[in-house]
This record gives structure tokens, C-alpha cells and sequence, in this order.
């Protein structure tokens, strides 16, 4: 089973909750920070990195000499990454989403295919489970790229057996769709804040045309904002957990604790988050909630 | 023949330049020699999600322009004009295309040697 953690509105606790689930993990568990623009999982998992990779995407290199500027690949790129003007051609490496097309179509084989650094994949232990984890090259504008190659990785490590708790980017554009398409379970993280209200129906109106089980946690509960209750309800959508708006939590969370250490009751609204996540992907089961 | 075109926000000299170059409405193609103008609608190039100054520059590169006067021109665009040896006069926003043909024809328009603006502004 792969449980991907969303949420719309960056900040609502994504890491919290994926840390935390981690952590009271009832079998085998890999940790994965997919939000690899800024990773910050491993800060509160503190794992062991057993190796690492770098990540390329492939990109075109031409040989002018073989080129007879017919424009055929630059008519392809929806991306204007390859650009031929005259007797002129032009590559624009970091335009490219390496797709693959201009190296397919050149009738004169003169494009072959070179590589652009997009960031780095490393993967380790942490104390229960295993730990994976992309960080983007500085100044690489595209993410979903990288995170796919650790999505594959992520598919090798689970070969073995056990389950993958995803910590996804923020937002509802490429990034954050690419962090849940693979999983049998959404988790919706939010807090009840216009904010953070105004984004969570944005994520579930970008996720619920997916099909998968979904479920809210509801961060910083008793802020006041009731309005995503409601929606929830209207929608059949779960409310799986709630943590409560607690000044000792945003310590811990400061110190870089996992927030379901810091207490018995926080330890249980997890170990109950958990048993509900599993209801939630296994059809059928009792207490399964209904879903949209 | 030397023709140079203008990032403009509309078909007429008298239409105000826009600042854009990849995301411009359209140019003004001024040829010197004859000060006929025609109207090249750039409306492909602002729909574009990524790549705009280089379909921009094809646009332009096509119409056989040697010159470009616009606001600010972004990296790549910078580059792939350039490459097909359009020189570019920038920092001309808050003209109309009538004044900026006009400050170029009186020299006071210096080329650029680099991009103003940031990738994808």
C-alpha cells in the first residue's frame, strides 16, 4: 500500500503527519520525501543515507553536420526546447521535458542524446523503516522529472514487500498530482483557516477526478475556522484525525521531534490515523468511511 | 532593404510599445527605407507555457527583421536573437512605436549586450 500525503496549502503539516505515521507504523514502512524542492522529512526521521544517485534527464545534442534543418523536431517540441530558424539550430537544454520525440523524428539521426542533472536521490534506514528521498538541483525549474525516477526507485524498494508513506509537495499543479497518481491512498492534511480551507477544496477538486480513497486530517484543530467540516461532510469525505492547535506541539515540531512521541494521546490519534488508513484502502472492511 | 520590428500593442505606429518581447501583442515591422509598416500577431507566443521569446524570435527572424526594439527581453530569447543576428535595443517601454522608430533613427538607441529580465517574466 502507498499512502500519499497532500495537502493544498503549504505548511499545514504534511511532514508532521508522514513522520508521525512513519513512526507508529504497525509493519514494514519506507519513508519518502517526494516534496523535492525543499526535502525536509529527513530532519525529523533523522535516517541513516546508505547511498545516493544522481538524476539525469535526457536531453537532445545535435550534430550540425548531419542536420539538413529540416525543422522536423522543432515542429514536434511542444516545449520550443530545439528551435531551427534558417540555416540555424538551437537546443535549449533546460526548456526540455525529455520526452524523447526529437531523437524519434530527426530523419537524419543527427540528434543524440545527452543529459541534464536534474538533482539527486539518496535512500538509507531510518529506526523503523526505510528512508528515500529526491532534492532538486539548484536553479532546475522542473520537479516532476526527478520525482519520478524516485518514484521508480521507490517501486524497487517495495518489491520486497511492506507499505510507502509519501510526503508530497504542496499546491495541486504537476508536482503535487505526480505525488499521488501512484497511491492507493490520499491523506489531505489542513487546518481549519480560511487559507487553508480555500486550498484543501482545491486539492480535493485536483484529486478526487483520481478515484482513490481519501480522508482529511485536520491540523491545528480548534482554530475555529469550521467551514471545512462541513465540506468534508457534504462531500463523504473522512475526518480520520485531528491534532489539536497546542503550543507543546510546535515546540516539539521546532526541536525537530516527531509529534507522535510527544504524548500518549498524540501517539494514539496516529496508531488510530493508521488503523483508519488501512480501512480506508482495503474495500469492504469494516468501518470503512464512504467516499466521493 | 533594413527592416526592424517593434514589440507593440497594437497595428499602427501610433499604438504603444509593449514592454514584452516574448508575450508582446505583436510587432511592428518598419521598413527604414520606406517607412512601411506591417503587423505581425505574436497572440501564439502569449498562450505559450514555456518558450514564448523563442517562437517570438522565430516570428520576428522570419519577417527578416535585423533590429528589435522592445521593454525587456529574458535569456533564452536573448540568446536564440542572438544567434539569428538580431540586435536588440531594450529599456524602451512607456514609448509608442512612432517614438521608439523615431529615437533609433536618431541613434540614440544603444544595442545590448546582455538580457534584462529573468527567465520566464
Amino acid at each position: 500500500m502507498i499512502i500519499a500525503v497532500a495537502s493544498g496549502k503549504g505548511g499545514t503539516g504534511k511532514t508532521t503527519v508522514t513522520a508521525s505515521l512513519a513512526t507508529v507504523w504497525d509493519g514494514p514502512v519506507l519513508a519518502v520525501d517526494l516534496d523535492v524542492e525543499e526535502p525536509n522529512l529527513h530532519l525529523f526521521l533523522q535516517p541513516t543515507i546508505e547511498g545516493s544517485a544522481p538524476a539525469q534527464l535526457t536531453v537532445p545534442v545535435v550534430d550540425e553536420a548531419r542536420c539538413t534543418y529540416c525543422g522536423a523536431c522543432a515542429d514536434l517540441c511542444q516545449f520550443k526546447a530545439i528551435s531551427v530558424m534558417g540555416q540555424l539550430l538551437l537546443t535549449f537544454p533546460e526548456m526540455c521535458h525529455g520526452c524523447g520525440g526529437c531523437l524519434a523524428v530527426c530523419p537524419e539521426q543527427a540528434i543524440s542524446p545527452g543529459q541534464r542533472e536534474l538533482g539527486e536521490i539518496s535512500w538509507g534506514k531510518t529506526g523503523g523503516g526505510g528512508f528515500l528521498s529526491g532534492r532538486l538541483r539548484l536553479g532546475e525549474a522542473m520537479s516532476p522529472p526527478l520525482m519520478r525516477q524516485v518514484k521508480a526507485r521507490l517501486n524497487q524498494m517495495l518489491a520486497a514487500g511492506g507499505d510507502a508513506i509519501i510526503d508530497a509537495p504542496p499546491g495541486v499543479s504537476c508536482p503535487a498530482v505526480n505525488a499521488v497518481i501512484d497511491s492507493d491512498v490520499i491523506l489531505l492534511v489542513t487546518e481549519p483557516t480560511p487559507f487553508g480551507f480555500h486550498d484543501f477544496r482545491l486539492a480535493w477538486e485536483a484529486f478526487a477526478s483520481l478515484g482513490k480513497p481519501m480522508g482529511t486530517v485536520v491540523n491545528r484543530a480548534g482554530l475555529g475556522h469550521e467551514a471545512i467540516y462541513r465540506f468534508c461532510e457534504e462531500k463523504g469525505l473522512p475526518i480520520l484525525a485531528e491534532i489539536p492547535y497546542d503550543r507543546v506541539i510546535a515546540e516539539a515540531y521546532a526541536r525537530g521531534r516527531i509529534v507522535a512521541e510527544v504524548s500518549a494521546e498524540l501517539q494514539e490519534t496516529f496508531v488510530s490515523l493508521l488503523s483508519q488508513v488501512r480501512d480506508l484502502a482495503e474495500p469492504g472492511c469494516p468501518g470503512q468511511a464512504a467516499h466521493a | 532593404m533594413h527592416k526592424i520590428a517593434i514589440t507593440s500593442e497594437g497595428p499602427s505606429l501610433d499604438d504603444q510599445l509593449d514592454p514584452r518581447f516574448g508575450r508582446a501583442a505583436g510587432f511592428v515591422v518598419v521598413d527604414l527605407e520606406t517607412m512601411a509598416t506591417q503587423y505581425l500577431d505574436n497572440g501564439q507566443s502569449q498562450v505559450m507555457a514555456q518558450g514564448a521569446g523563442i517562437q517570438a524570435t522565430e516570428l520576428i527572424a522570419r519577417a527578416g527583421v535585423s533590429c528589435l526594439l522592445t521593454g525587456f527581453v529574458g535569456p533564452k530569447a536573448f540568446k536564440a536573437l542572438a544567434a539569428v543576428g538580431i540586435k536588440v535595443g531594450q529599456n524602451l517601454e512607456g514609448l509608442t512605436v512612432r517614438q521608439a522608430v523615431e529615437r533609433f533613427q536618431a541613434g540614440q538607441v544603444e544595442m545590448a549586450q546582455a538580457a534584462n529580465r529573468e527567465a520566464g517574466r
